[in-house]
C-alpha cells in the first residue's frame, strides 16, 4: 500500500480553461481523503488525473514513491468506483469483478477465490450470476466496490459514488464504505459535492474552490476553524450565519449601530470590512449583560431532535438551532455565542482574521 | 416491455388515424401479395388472353429448374457477401472516425453521402470504373496481372455487384454504428482502461458486445437489402449476366415475369421470396435477438 502525493498539479484544457490551478496534497498511507467542493471546482478532474484518465498539464503525481504522470491507468495500481458504477452491462456480476484480474492474467483459481472473498465482504454472493440490470441501485454500488477490492490495489478512487442513490441508501452505503475502508486500510481518495459525506467519511478533508485548495486537514479542524469564509460557508448544515460589519477601535466590530467585541485573537485593522460567522448550533439566547445581537424571529422548523429558528440579525438572514424542548422564541431576542465559536473573516479576501 | 396505453374517447378517431397507413399497406402490400399468390396458381397462354388454374404446377416446375436453383445459390453468396462486407466496413469506419479529433463531422458527412446516391447511378459509376475497355480500375488490375472483364467472367460480375451494393449500404451501417458507439458510456471504457484491457481487448470484450443489438438490427436490414433492394444495381451493371451468373432471385422474378412474360412462374417466385423474408425475419428475431440484448 502507498500514499498519494500531488505536487503543484495543474490541468489546462485545450480551450484554455484551467480546471486545476496548482494543487499540492499529501494523502497518508491508509487514510481516507475526501475532496469536496461545488461543481466546477476541479475535484473530479483532480481525481481523474490521479487515475490516469486525464493528462497532467504540469506538476507531479506520486503513488507511493513512483511518479505516475506518464503511466497508463492500468499501470498505476489503482481501482476506481464511478458515479454511474460503470458496470459492464453484458457481463454477470462475477464476470464484472473478474474482468480486471483476467486481463492481468491472474490464475483462474485465484480469481475465483478473490471474487468469492469480495462477494462475501460485500454480501453480493446470491447475485454473482446476475446481470447488472437485474440489481437494485445499492447492489450495483456494492458490485462496483467489489470490482475495486478484488484487485487489491494500492489506492481506491471514488468519484461521487453515492449520488445516484436515494437518501436513505446513501447514508447506509456511506457507513459501509467507511467500514470497508477501515478494515482494508487502503488509501482512498473520494470526491463528493455533499459536505455531510465529506465530513463523515474523511480522515483528511480537502475543500476545493475554483481549482485551488481552500483548506485541507482533519474534518473537525476545518469545521471548527475554517481558514476562509468559503470553507466556513461550505461545511455545516444548516450553514453558518454571516453578518457584515466593520472592524472598530479596541478589537470590537461595528454592525450597523451595534457593537460586538471581536473574537479572541482577531487582529483586524480598524476600518476593515469584515464578516462575522456564527454557526446556528453555537447561538443561544443571551443572559442579561452578555454581549449579544438582536435576533428577529420569523418562523421555526421542527427537525425532531432540534428546532431551527429562522429570522434576521441586523438585516441578514440567520438561523438559530435550539434544543427541541426549548421554549418557543417570539419577537426579537438577544442571542450570543461562546467567544471561540465566533469566526471573523476579512470581507474582501475571505481570509480568517 | 410496458407501454403506456392511450385511451381514445370513441372508436372513430383511432380508426381514422390508422386509416392512411392501413390503406397504404393494403394497396401496396396486401393486394399485390394476394394477386401474386393467385397468379402463382395459374398459367397464362402466350398472348395473355386466357389463364387457367394449375394448382402447384408453377412451384413444381420452379424447383425442377436448374437455373432457378443456381439463382438461389447466387443470391445466398451475394447476400452473405454484401451483408458481411457492409457491416464490417461500416463498423470499421465508425470506429476509425471516432478516433479522429479534428474534422470528425466532415469525415462522417462524407461517409454518409453514398447513401444519398441513387442505386442506378451508383451501379453505373462502378460499371465505368470497372469497364473492361475504359475503366481505370480494370486497367490497373490488368497492369497488376489480373485481367478484368466482368462482361464475360461470371465470378467477376458477381464481385462487381457485391462491390456496388456494398458501397451503397456501408453508409447506412456506418450511421447506425456511429450512433451505437456514441451510446456507450465513456465511463465503461475508462473502467476497462483501469481494468488493464488493451484497446484491442476493450473493443472485442466491451464495445463489440455492447454494439450487438445494433449489429443484429443491421444484419436483418442488410440481408433484406441484399435480397430485395439490389435490383437496381444488378439491372444497371450486369443485367443478370453473363450467362445468369448474377441473376439473383429478385432479378429473376423481373426477368421471367416482365421479359419472359411467364407471369405464373414469376408470381410463384415472388411467393417463394415472400416466404423467405418472413422465415428469415422470424428466425432472426426468435433465436438471435434473445441472445444479443443485455
Amino acid at each position: 500500500m502507498a500514499g498519494v502525493t500531488l505536487d503543484a498539479v495543474r490541468k489546462v484544457y485545450p480551450g484554455g480553461v484551467e480546471a486545476v490551478r496548482g494543487v499540492s496534497l499529501d494523502v497518508q498511507n491508509g487514510s481516507f481523503c475526501v475532496l469536496v467542493g461545488p461543481s466546477g471546482c476541479g475535484k473530479s478532474t483532480l481525481l481523474r488525473m490521479v487515475a490516469g484518465l486525464e493528462t497532467i498539464s504540469s506538476g507531479t503525481v506520486r503513488i507511493g514513491a513512483r511518479v505516475v504522470n506518464d503511466l497508463e491507468p492500468a499501470g498505476r495500481d489503482i481501482a476506481m468506483v464511478f458515479q454511474n458504477y460503470a458496470l459492464y452491462p453484458h457481463m454477470s456480476v462475477y464476470e464484472n469483478m473478474a474482468y480486471g484480474l483476467r486481463n492481468r492474467g491472474t490464475p483462474k483459481a485465484e480469481i475465483a477465490a478473490r471474487v468469492a472473498e469480495a462477494a462475501r465482504i460485500l454480501a453480493v454472493e446470491p447475485y454473482l450470476q446476475r446481470r447488472p440490470r437485474e440489481l437494485s441501485g445499492g447492489q450495483r454500488q456494492r458490485v462496483a466496490m467489489g470490482r475495486a477490492i478484488v484487485r487489491q490495489p494500492q489506492v481506491f478512487l471514488f468519484d461521487e459514488p453515492l449520488s445516484n442513490l436515494d437518501a436513505k441508501l446513501r447514508v447506509q452505503m456511506r457507513v459501509e464504505i467507511k467500514r470497508l475502508q477501515k478494515s482494508l486500510g487502503v488509501t482512498s481518495l473520494y470526491v463528493t459535492h455533499d459536505q455531510v459525506e465529506a465530513m463523515t467519511l474523511s480522515d483528511q478533508l480537502v475543500v476545493l474552490n475554483g481549482g485551488l485548495v481552500e483548506q485541507a486537514g482533519p474534518p473537525t479542524e476545518l469545521y471548527r476553524r475554517p481558514a476562509t469564509r468559503f470553507v466556513a460557508g461550505f461545511l455545516g448544515s444548516p450553514g453558518m450565519n454571516f453578518i457584515a460589519g466593520t472592524a472598530a477601535e479596541g478589537g470590537t466590530i461595528r454592525i450597523g449601530d451595534l457593537t460586538w467585541p471581536a473574537p479572541v485573537g482577531a487582529a483586524a485593522r480598524p476600518g476593515t470590512a469584515v464578516e462575522l460567522g456564527l454557526r446556528p448550533e453555537d447561538l443561544r439566547v443571551a443572559d442579561d449583560g452578555e454581549p449579544a445581537l438582536p435576533f428577529t424571529v420569523e418562523f421555526a422548523e421542527e427537525l425532531g431532535a432540534s428546532r431551527l429558528v429562522h429570522g434576521r440579525i441586523a438585516g441578514s438572514a440567520a438561523a438559530v438551532q435550539l434544543p427541541a424542548e426549548a421554549a418557543p422564541l417570539l419577537g426579537t431576542v438577544p442571542v450570543t455565542a461562546r467567544a471561540e465559536a465566533v469566526h471573523l473573516f476579512d470581507a474582501e479576501t475571505g481570509r480568517r482574521l | 416491455m410496458q407501454a403506456k396505453r392511450v385511451t381514445f374517447p370513441g372508436r372513430i378517431l383511432p380508426a381514422l388515424l390508422l386509416l392512411p397507413q392501413l390503406a397504404i399497406t393494403a394497396v401496396f402490400f396486401l393486394w399485390p401479395s394476394a394477386e401474386a399468390l393467385w397468379q402463382s396458381l395459374r398459367r397464362e397462354d402466350a398472348f395473355g388472353t386466357r389463364s387457367e388454374f394449375v394448382g402447384l404446377d408453377n412451384f413444381r416446375q420452379l424447383f425442377a429448374d436448374p437455373a432457378y436453383l443456381a439463382s438461389f445459390s447466387t443470391t445466398l453468396v451475394f447476400s452473405a457477401s454484401v451483408a458481411l462486407l457492409s457491416l464490417a466496413l461500416g463498423l470499421l469506419f465508425a470506429v476509425l472516425t471516432e478516433r479522429v479529433g479534428r474534422g470528425r463531422a466532415l469525415y462522417q458527412s462524407l461517409l454518409i453521402w453514398p447513401y444519398a446516391v441513387a442505386p442506378a447511378l451508383a451501379a453505373l459509376m462502378w460499371s465505368f470504373l470497372f469497364d473492361p475497355s475504359i475503366g481505370p480500375v480494370a486497367k490497373l488490375l490488368g497492369r497488376l496481372g489480373l485481367p478484368w472483364n466482368h462482361q464475360v467472367n461470371g465470378g467477376q460480375a458477381l464481385i462487381l455487384i457485391v462491390i456496388a451494393s456494398t458501397w451503397k449500404q456501408v453508409s447506412y451501417n456506418f450511421l447506425f454504428f456511429v450512433a451505437g458507439l456514441a451510446a456507450i458510456p465513456r465511463s465503461l471504457l475508462e473502467a476497462a482502461a483501469i481494468d488493464a484491457a488493451s484497446p484491442w481487448r476493450t473493443f472485442w470484450t466491451i464495445v463489440f458486445p455492447l454494439l450487438a443489438p445494433t449489429s443484429f438490427f443491421l444484419l436483418v436490414v442488410n440481408i433484406v437489402y441484399a435480397f430485395f433492394d439490389t435490383f437496381g444495381v444488378v439491372h444497371a451493371t450486369t443485367q443478370g449476366g453473363p450467362a445468369q451468373a448474377t441473376t439473383t432471385l429478385v432479378y429473376k422474378v423481373f426477368r421471367d415475369g416482365f421479359v419472359g412474360l411467364d407471369l405464373g412462374g414469376s408470381a410463384a417466385q415472388s411467393v417463394v421470396l415472400l416466404a423467405i423474408v418472413i422465415a428469415l425475419t422470424a428466425v432472426q428475431f426468435r433465436f438471435v435477438e434473445r441472445r444479443v440484448h443485455y
